[in-house]
């Protein structure tokens, strides 16, 4: 059943149901040109994402060269537009490049994070009963848990990877898309379109993805557009105790680590850095106030 | 229009827009009427006609959007536009009051009823707490809640829903109001339930002066309430006039549709097609030079009627009509009534054999199935459906109708008895453990035309995927057999790639029925198709499922709680009550005495769009008692106007088999019954408090 079900999921794309959805997401996303915190947001966003995709041909210097002239001087200056940190590299080119880390992390992490956060949520509201149980139970457990200690055993014990802080952020958010899922695919279940589907035969598989989940994605974007916010701090704090990635990387958290002790002193060193995680994470969550406003739900 | 008076409330060529991202929505493009004092007049027409905005610019509550362009609202010779905060304060729920449609909502869920009645002279008037005590316990009795002082305590979701609305009435009147207005008031309330609160509204305003602004989709209710009737198109008045002359002699084609519409109690699929009326209310956004309705209207001329505004014509006193044509329109008759039943008893062979059917919900109440109660939604249902024919089934919400066609359709199965198809027992039998073959052969339609279609596909993909599924497709085939199944319920092959959002409720149903017909179905189980319609519509899908059902023979399970609807469609019909069939035999003998009590007050309580047709009407009291409550009697006793004594509560009354397969379950002989219904309604019992639920312990 399982198989057939898959099959049929793959076979969708080329029914001519299909092709308007692109167009009818455009046109129920217009709105949100109208909104003036999801502008603010998508401005913001994309300046970081140009940034971070540019960054080879943007950044004025390599990002883990040191400028020894710099080091007597690592204020902005005509050569470094936003200075050099105590090891005189620039700090410009290392927040671009930093800027690739994160959004590659934090989109990887979130999208597992949705994906199987939706699956688990899906079964839970889909199947009730026990299964229902399982999963909120586990679900409230993995939530209850301090997070960053979590962080610091799993990395302790498997070391820093890009992957592992991939890993241990999709199992930590997946929890709380499951239980957002679980809520609408308990209140779609019980709807007409999903007795039709049952009436002529279609899997459980089929019924979860095909009929629920589509109708689910309004919030799943608000929210997914959220949790990016709280994964980019997330990434940030691991940077920030030393259990991000590994050193030589620019990191924004290990950048304001390296140089917060001498905040008193050259205090853009750690603030600039710390300004581009706030940035980043307020686009986000002004461009989920702007999709919440327009409410892509049915 | 002799009275001199000051009209309570007038409405002088008031046009209210809703400005949108999409443009000027101009929903009332100048409506001028009055309402003189202690008078009631009813706004009736489609869904979208703008009846619920007139409702809302009379107490200035038409939000950021919508505002008044031009034109004057005059309540009692004061224009409402020129109030501030504080007179609208004064004048919203102490001169006028409105009702709307779902009481629940309209009362505060966390404070008891008493308190709520209270708050209303207390803030108005200023007066004490212990006065506005004893005119909140008055007025319940007014509203014939029995028990006024228990009912003071409680909070709303410990009432029914006919008693709730009854305290929203308490709680508008108590104010004294000069204008009361009542928005779909009886609209989510069972028919016996609506016919009790009629009545209440009716007695009421003999004693107090308000005057009634009463909307409604339902012509039967106005007609039974109103002095006067306005008819609501597109948010034109297009004819006016009192109900007897608007009801018995309507001129405006729009007026006639609506008439035509009705199935009313006395037609029947076989005397004639219900007529409907094409098309749907065009869009505020873009309003046509001309008549609004043109474009659905028979009698439309292009030219006359498609350039300039029609003006209102004066045809009688008190009677305006806003129709170019109107002198030249045929008269207009009542729809063929009854030229007697002449649906054969004659009995096919058996489609459908439901025996001893029960269903029994556990309620768990702890997290690990502990405790709870069990609630018995079917007892011991025997039914037959016959092949090539309409069964219906009747009974007010909480029946078990549902539950009844959920077995059948496998979504649940029975807890007792079986489902005989054609040798096949399907009672206990799971839609998934249903073989491809036997799920092609029984297939359901939808209730709420909003959720039937899954808003994310196209229609294209929802019946290529049920033809793939059952009749097992490829795509190219199923691609081209969608074409057909349009074209069999009259919706055009572009369809196909509309999505839900873009049909209306009609054209959604007609998409869920060719879905359920992709299978080519023996039976079609259909819950409740039309009840979510307006009634132009609702003839259109009535009569399209007569057709579709004839063209194929198949047999077709109806379910609905409006017995005009199945009177019309029936070939025979189970009513029942409280999980139980009370009353099962060919249409023509269940519309004929002797009646089952309840069948008999269900049918009493069913409005007609005739001012003439006053009949006496059988108010029954309270509502149905839970079905988690222990029965050892007739289910129907707690509320039988026709009870007979002790006998009703301890036995559980016989099957009377009265003539062919028509039975009737109840204590009173069948020859008495007869005698008793043809003698006239019974006496009303003194109001009793409902039953104390006395629960099951599992």
């Amino acid at each position: 059943m399982t198989v057939e079900g898959k099959i049929d999921l793959l076979a969708a794309p080329d029914r001519r149901a299909v092709p308007g959805i692109g167009f009818a997401w455009l046109r129920r996303l217009a709105p949100l040109l109208e909104s003036i915190p999801a502008m603010i947001g998508i401005a913001l966003i994309l300046f970081w994402v140009l940034g971070a995709a540019l960054a080879p041909w943007l950044a004025p210097y390599p990002p883990n060269a040191s400028d020894l002239k710099a080091l007597a001087h690592p204020t902005p200056s005509a050569a470094h537009w936003l200075g050099t940190d105590h090891l005189g590299r620039d700090i410009l080119s290392r927040v671009l490049w930093g800027a690739r880390t994160v959004l590659t992390v934090a989109p990887i992490a979130v999208l597992g994070a949705t994906a199987f956060g939706s699956l688990v949520g899906l079964c839970a509201g889909y199947y009730r009963g026990w299964i229902d149980l399982v999963i909120t139970r586990i679900s409230d457990i993995v939530l209850s848990f301090p997070v960053i200690i979590l962080y610091m055993i799993i990395l302790a014990m498997y070391g820093s990877s890009a992957i592992n802080i991939i890993a241990v952020i999709t199992l930590t958010k997946a929890p709380i898309i499951a239980r957002i899922v679980r809520g609408i695919t308990l209140e779609l279940r019980e709807r007409e379109y999903v007795a039709a589907a049952k009436m002529r035969g279609e899997s459980a598989l089929y019924i979860m993805l095909v009929e629920i989940l589509p109708n689910a994605r309004g919030p799943l974007i608000v929210e997914m557009c959220l949790r990016m916010g709280y994964t980019i701090i997330t990434i940030g704090v691991l940077g920030f105790l030393g259990i991000g990635l590994p050193p030589p990387d620019p990191d924004w958290g290990g950048m304001v680590k390296d140089t917060y002790g001498m905040m008193s002193v050259w205090p853009h060193m750690s603030l600039i850095p710390c300004a581009a995680i706030s940035s980043l994470v307020i686009g986000f969550n002004l461009l989920s106030i702007g999709l919440r406003e327009i409410g892509l739900r049915d | 229009m002799t009275d001199r008076e000051t009209p309570i409330l007038e409405f002088d060529g008031a046009r209210i827009s809703f400005f949108l991202r999409a443009g000027e929505a101009n929903v009332i493009p100048g409506l001028s009427f009055a309402i003189k004092p202690r008078e009631a007049l009813g706004l009736v027409g489609e869904s979208g006609c703008g009846k619920s905005t007139v409702a809302l610019a009379i107490m200035r509550y038409l939000g950021r959007a919508g505002r008044l362009t031009a034109g004057r609202i005059l309540f009692q010779g004061r224009d409402m536009a020129e109030l501030d905060a504080a007179g609208l304060r004064a004048v919203r729920g102490r001169r006028i009051a409105m009702i709307y449609q779902d009481p629940m909502s309209s009362l505060n869920p966390v404070m008891t009823i008493g308190r709520q009645l209270m708050e209303v002279p207390m803030i108005h008037e200023a007066i004490g707490a212990d006065e506005a005590r004893a005119r909140a316990l008055a007025m319940l009795g007014e509203v014939k809640l029995p028990d006024a002082a228990a009912i003071f305590e409680r909070y709303p979701h410990q009432l029914s829903g006919g008693q709730q609305q009854r305290i929203v009435i308490a709680m508008a009147l108590i104010a004294r109001p000069a204008l009361l207005i009542m928005d779909e008031p009886t609209t989510g309330l069972d028919v016996t339930v609506e016919a009790a609160v009629l009545d209440l509204v009716r007695e009421l305003r003999q004693r107090h002066e308000s005057a009634i602004l009463f909307i409604s989709h339902n012509l039967g209710t106005v007609a039974q309430i109103c002095d006067r009737v306005g008819v609501m198109y597109a948010g034109e008045l297009v004819e006016e006039g009192t109900v007897r002359n608007v009801f018995s002699a309507p001129r405006h084609p729009y007026t006639r549709g609506l008439l035509d519409c009705l199935p009313t109690l006395g037609r029947d699929k076989h005397s004639a097609a219900l007529r409907s009326i094409p098309g749907q209310v065009g869009s505020p956004l873009a309003r046509l030079p001309g008549c609004a309705f043109a474009p659905r209207c028979g009698f439309a001329e292009p030219g006359r009627c498609t350039t300039a505004p029609i003006a209102p014509r004066e045809l009688a006193a008190d009677h305006r009509v806003q129709c170019v044509r109107v002198a030249e329109l045929p008269e207009w008759r009542h729809p063929p009534g009854d030229g007697g039943d002449d649906r054969g008893e004659a009995t096919g062979p058996a489609a459908l054999t439901m025996r001893g059917l029960g269903k029994i919900y556990h309620q768990s109440q702890g997290v690990f199935g502990g405790g709870g109660r069990s609630i018995a939604a079917l007892r011991d249902v025997e039914l037959v459906a016959e092949r090539g024919r309409t069964l219906a089934i009747v009974g007010e919400s909480g029946c078990g109708k549902s539950t009844l066609a959920r077995i059948l359709s496998g979504l649940q199965s029975a807890s007792a008895g079986t489902v005989d198809l054609d040798g096949t027992a399907i009672g206990d039998l799971a839609i998934d453990r249903r073989t491809t073959a036997l799920k092609r052969r029984l297939q359901m339609v939808f209730q709420n035309p909003d959720s039937t279609l899954n808003p994310s596909h196209s229609v294209g993909y929802a019946i290529e995927r049920a033809l793939r599924r059952l009749k097992g497709l490829t795509a190219a085939q199923a691609r081209r057999q969608t074409g057909r199944l349009l074209d069999t319920v009259k919706l055009s092959g572009d369809f196909a790639r509309r999505r839900p959002h873009q049909l209306s409720g009609g054209q959604k149903q007609r998409v869920a029925i060719a879905r359920a017909l992709a299978g080519d179905p023996e039976i079609i189980l259909a819950d409740e198709p039309v009840s979510a319609l307006d009634v132009s519509v609702q003839a259109a899908i009535i009569n399209l499922l007569t057709e579709v059902q004839a063209a194929r023979g198949a047999t077709l399970v109806f379910i609905s709680h409006d017995l005009a609807v199945v009177r019309y469609l029936a070939d025979s019909v189970a009513v029942m009550y409280l999980g139980h069939v009370v009353e099962f035999g060919p249409a023509a003998a269940i519309f004929a005495p002797p009646w089952h009590p309840y069948t008999e007050a269900l049918l009493s309580a069913v409005p007609e769009p005739d001012p003439d047709a006053r009949r006496d009407r059988i108010v029954l009291d309270g509502a149905p008692p839970s079905a988690a409550a222990i029965q050892r009697g007739c289910p129907f006793a707690t509320r039988c106007p026709r009870k007979i004594g002790a006998i009703c509560d301890d036995t559980p009354p016989p099957e009377q088999l009265i003539a062919g397969t028509h039975r009737i379950a109840c204590h009173i002989p069948a020859a008495e019954l007869v005698a008793l219904q043809e003698a006239g309604p019974p006496s009303a019992r003194p109001a009793s408090t409902e039953p104390v639920d006395r629960v099951l312990a599992s």
